[in-house]
């Protein structure tokens, strides 16, 4: 049975409306991670030192990587949906590329803070995660727990609300492909957001592996966020031209 | 100047020299499974000759090397520590003639005359070029634009004066206009968030619509007075980004805007619900229309068909609703459909074009107006990430342009990895239009600790034939031919072996040129890679032999210089080879042109013109009936020429 006009607006608007970005978020780490064994230690110190040649990095840079982590893998959690949600073969593309993008930035991140010894979130769940670990997707990382983080940890900017996450993940065909492109907008638009922020930190990004990356992160996504706004406005109108 | 770098002695690590069978790619390929190391990695070459790795200088080997740019015997190296210049006359040996310690990225370099032009657009970058970073987010001593040194005495380098800009200088292009000898131009492309009003003025953060001097939406034209470099700056921001809002399978073209309208006027005479939405007129779907205009019925509490009234309030809420969907006022604002800036773009004074390569769509834009570019022509792939550069072939017929996905940092060649993602993407070139032929990747899967994917490179002049190298960072050096644009081939390539084995370090070669004879390798973490093409299948010892007769007084990475084979025996026989390839002639007939061609060299003067001369009637004659009548009358042309020539 086809979904009602204004319940497909109120998801559009849910997906789109309800979703003032929350501040930002991450923390310094309140402990460091403990080191694996005093040889991997020092291997991690001299990798430290080669990539991040001779300048120091900050709170503000760690709490980047940190909470990137958190907001990539929510990204990576919607994503793993398309396949068993009826997404579009558009969407469906779009996500792998975005599974695959993402989860190789996690990587880098993970490699980052793992060299610096910093506490290293864990990034996405496995796939193939229970309903109920995707639905707690936007609160309740299983990447936070590592951090002492609580419950009420806020959200990084652009995150869907726990609401959002099940609206999503109960639609199905255009619907989901609707509330997930204008979802993961929103989603991106955070992450560009989270780039600003750090550089309006004194003394972040002077690392060049954390300004590299997040100029990357910057250019990457605002690119994918037009491409995106142009399959969300295929799906809902018509083009005028052939 | 700094202590003398060490040549690393190429034979120390394993090399495995791959052979292959005509031309059929080596298998299997020894890409696969190399052993890692920073200074003893396996090696796998193929149709290549490594004449020299040459390691960092002392100050340079904890930085990361960047572009490249040639000027004679030399090569400008540009490294997130600063730069370093080689003399590569003895390839074998390059020599460091000077280096320059100033941190900051990405430190890309472009050379004209006694000018040196480098990119910063790192936050670390300080305009004294000291170390340290600079702390504060609003500073006057930070360096985000162009610097520019005057390289004329090599050992003594001065700085001239460093062009701030609002997005910092992530590339260049240096634009020489045949027509305006005085001045040179440098298109700015900047990829960092726009930087403070307080740190450089009129920097603006706001999209155009709010502020028409916008620091977003544009490029930067830097007027560099070669009497007067001092007096560099910027004479223009053109906004060669307007209206950018076509989807990705069309160009821009006047046709499509008039369609555009033309369906769009049928559509609202229909009675049809349109809006306009990111500058284009959009027709609702009916059957959309049709539950909105129900489920306004329904919030009237009525039953029934829809009514007129029903129509008008949904005609009157449409832009509303879509304005929240779309538009600045909506919690989705952000950045604007079409892109904010460029990467790169490639200038090709030779034809007139440069090819921009500008996040998600690829460019054309007319140059002869060096300060005004103007876009004629784009395109966009959904299979395509970032637009990364341009690279033309040699008479303009055709444009590749490279995906680089992932920034750089990503292990993007893994097997698992699509062919068509991060990959080079080549489009023929016809009236300023151009059109999507095929996918060009490193065919040889690379680790998930090598950092791979489509990056800079140029074209070999291989006489006739649309032959390129390219850097994929860890993935190595590939060539490639891609004179049959829907089915590019590789033809030789270089690899080394992971530089870490446990874990992705940015490394491989960021860009490789063909100069002078020579295939230039700027390796980030190991320095400086010199090889020359061996004779092989696919190109003669004649071929490599023309190639070697087309010198660049200089080289920029992002001005493609038109390429121009003098008159001469190499470039006879290399056409000669093509005929053979192509079986353009009857074998009794081409081994009797290569004895006339082999006699004629032997002579000199007047009777070798003459002896050339009569080949020349004799090959126009053959061209009436060969199988292939096209290879016959370059062959010939190029047999007339060298006549005249003598």
């Amino acid at each position: 049975m086809p979904m009602s006009v204004s319940l497909r607006i109120a998801i559009l608007a849910a997906g789109i409306l309800a979703s003032a970005p929350a501040p930002v978020a991450a923390q310094a780490p309140k402990r460091p991670a403990s080191p694996a064994s005093p040889k991997a230690d020092r291997a991690a110190i001299l990798r430290a030192r080669a990539d991040s040649a001779q300048l120091p990095y900050t709170t503000a840079d760690i709490a980047f990587m940190q909470g990137m982590i958190h907001h990539h893998s929510q990204a990576i959690v919607m994503c793993r949906l398309a396949p068993t949600h009826e997404a579009s073969e558009a969407v469906r593309t779009l996500c792998g590329r975005i599974i695959n993008a993402q989860q190789d930035e996690i990587a880098v991140m993970q490699q980052w803070l793992r060299n610096r010894n910093q506490t290293v979130p864990s990034g996405p769940p496995p796939a193939g995660a229970s309903k109920h670990q995707v639905a707690g997707m936007s609160h309740d990382m299983p990447g936070m727990k590592h951090d002492n983080a609580t419950a009420d940890t806020p959200m990084m900017p652009g995150m869907l609300t726990p609401a959002q996450m099940a609206a999503l993940d109960a639609a199905r065909g255009p619907d989901f492909d609707r509330l997930f492109l204008s979802g993961m907008i929103q989603h991106h638009n955070g992450a560009i957001g989270m780039v600003k922020d750090l550089l309006s930190h004194e003394g972040a990004a002077q690392d060049r592996s954390v300004f590299k990356f997040a100029a990357d992160v910057n250019v990457d996504q605002t690119t994918e966020v037009e491409r995106m706004r142009k399959m969300l406005a295929g799906l809902l109108f018509e083009r005028g031209s052939r | 100047m700094l202590a003398g770098a060490l040549a690393a002695p190429v034979a120390g690590a394993q090399t495995i020299r791959a052979k292959s069978v005509g031309t059929m790619p080596p298998s299997p390929d020894p890409r696969i499974g190399l052993k890692p190391g920073r200074w003893d990695a396996g090696e796998a070459i193929w149709n290549l000759n490594l004449i020299s790795a040459t390691r960092p200088s002392e100050k340079f080997t904890d930085g990361i090397n960047s572009d490249i740019a040639f000027s004679g015997t030399r090569v400008i190296q540009g490294s997130f520590n600063g730069w370093q210049i080689w003399d590569i006359a003895n390839p074998a040996k390059p020599v460091l003639a000077e280096s320059w310690y100033c941190p900051g990225s990405q430190s890309d370099v472009s050379t004209y005359k006694n000018l040196l032009f480098v990119s910063g657009e790192g936050s670390e970058g300080r305009l004294d070029c000291a170390g340290g970073g600079v702390k504060e987010t609003v500073s006057k001593e930070r360096l985000k634009g162009l610097r520019i040194f005057d390289i004329t005495d090599i050992k003594n380098p001065k700085p001239i004066t460093a062009v701030q800009t609002c997005r910092g200088s992530h590339t260049h292009s240096v634009l020489v206009d045949p027509k305006d000898p005085e001045n040179v131009y440098v298109y700015i492309s900047g990829s960092a968030p726009v930087r403070p009003e307080g740190e450089l003025p009129g920097c603006v953060k706001d999209t155009p619509d709010k502020n028409p001097n916008s620091a977003l939406f544009r490029i930067e034209v830097i007027k560099v007075p070669l009497a007067h470099p001092e007096q560099a700056a910027i004479v223009s921001s053109p906004r060669i980004f307007n209206d950018l809002v076509a989807p990705p399978t069309h160009g821009l073209a006047e046709e499509d805007k008039i369609q555009s309208a033309k369906v769009a006027a049928e559509a609202k005479a229909k009675g049809r619900f349109t809006v306009e939405i990111q500058g284009a007129t959009q027709v609702l779907p009916d059957q959309f229309a049709m539950h909105m205009l129900d489920s306004l019925v329904k919030l009237r509490n009525g039953t029934g068909a829809p009514t007129a009234a029903d129509s008008a309030k949904l005609r009157e809420d449409l832009p509303g609703f879509v304005k929240k969907l779309f538009g600045e006022d909506g919690p989705n604002r952000g950045p604007k459909p079409g892109p904010t800036q460029c990467h790169d773009i490639t200038l090709y004074p030779g034809i007139g074009y440069a090819g921009g390569a500008c996040e998600g769509y690829g460019l054309l834009l007319d140059i002869r107006n060096p300060a005004a570019p103007v876009r004629i022509g784009a395109v966009s792939d959904s299979n395509f990430s970032y637009w990364h550069s341009a690279t033309f072939n040699n008479d303009g017929t055709k444009v590749l342009f490279s995906d680089e996905w992932g920034g750089g940092m990503g292990p993007k060649c893994r097997a698992s990895d699509p062919k068509e993602w991060g990959a080079d993407a080549i489009f023929t070139l016809k009236d300023g239009k151009m059109e999507f032929q095929s996918y060009y990747k490193l065919p040889a899967a690379q680790t998930s600790v090598e950092n791979c994917v489509a990056h800079n490179g140029s074209m070999i002049p291989i006489p006739g034939r649309d032959v390129m190298v390219q850097a994929w960072y860890q993935g190595g050096i590939s060539v490639f031919e891609f004179t049959d644009p829907k089915h590019p081939t590789e033809i030789a390539f270089f690899d080394r072996g992971p530089q870490d084995p446990n874990q992705l370090q940015l490394s491989g070669s960021w860009s490789v040129y063909w100069y002078n004879g020579l295939i230039v390798s700027s390796e980030i973490g190991r320095g400086l890679d010199i090889l020359e093409l061996t004779p092989s299948a696919f190109i003669t010892q004649n071929a490599i032999d023309a190639a070697q007769t087309v010198k660049y007084d200089y080289l920029n990475a992002q001005g493609q210089p038109k390429m121009t084979w003098a008159p001469s025996f190499p470039l006879v026989k290399a056409y000669a080879d093509q005929v053979e390839r192509a079986n353009g002639l009857p074998t009794a007939r081409l081994t009797a042109v290569r004895a006339a061609i082999a006699s004629a060299e032997k002579l000199s003067g007047a009777a070798r013109s003459k002896a050339l001369h009569t080949l020349g009637g004799q090959l126009d004659k053959d061209a009436t009936t060969a199988t292939d009548a096209a290879r016959v009358k370059t062959l010939a042309g190029a047999v007339h020429a060298l006549a005249s020539a003598q």
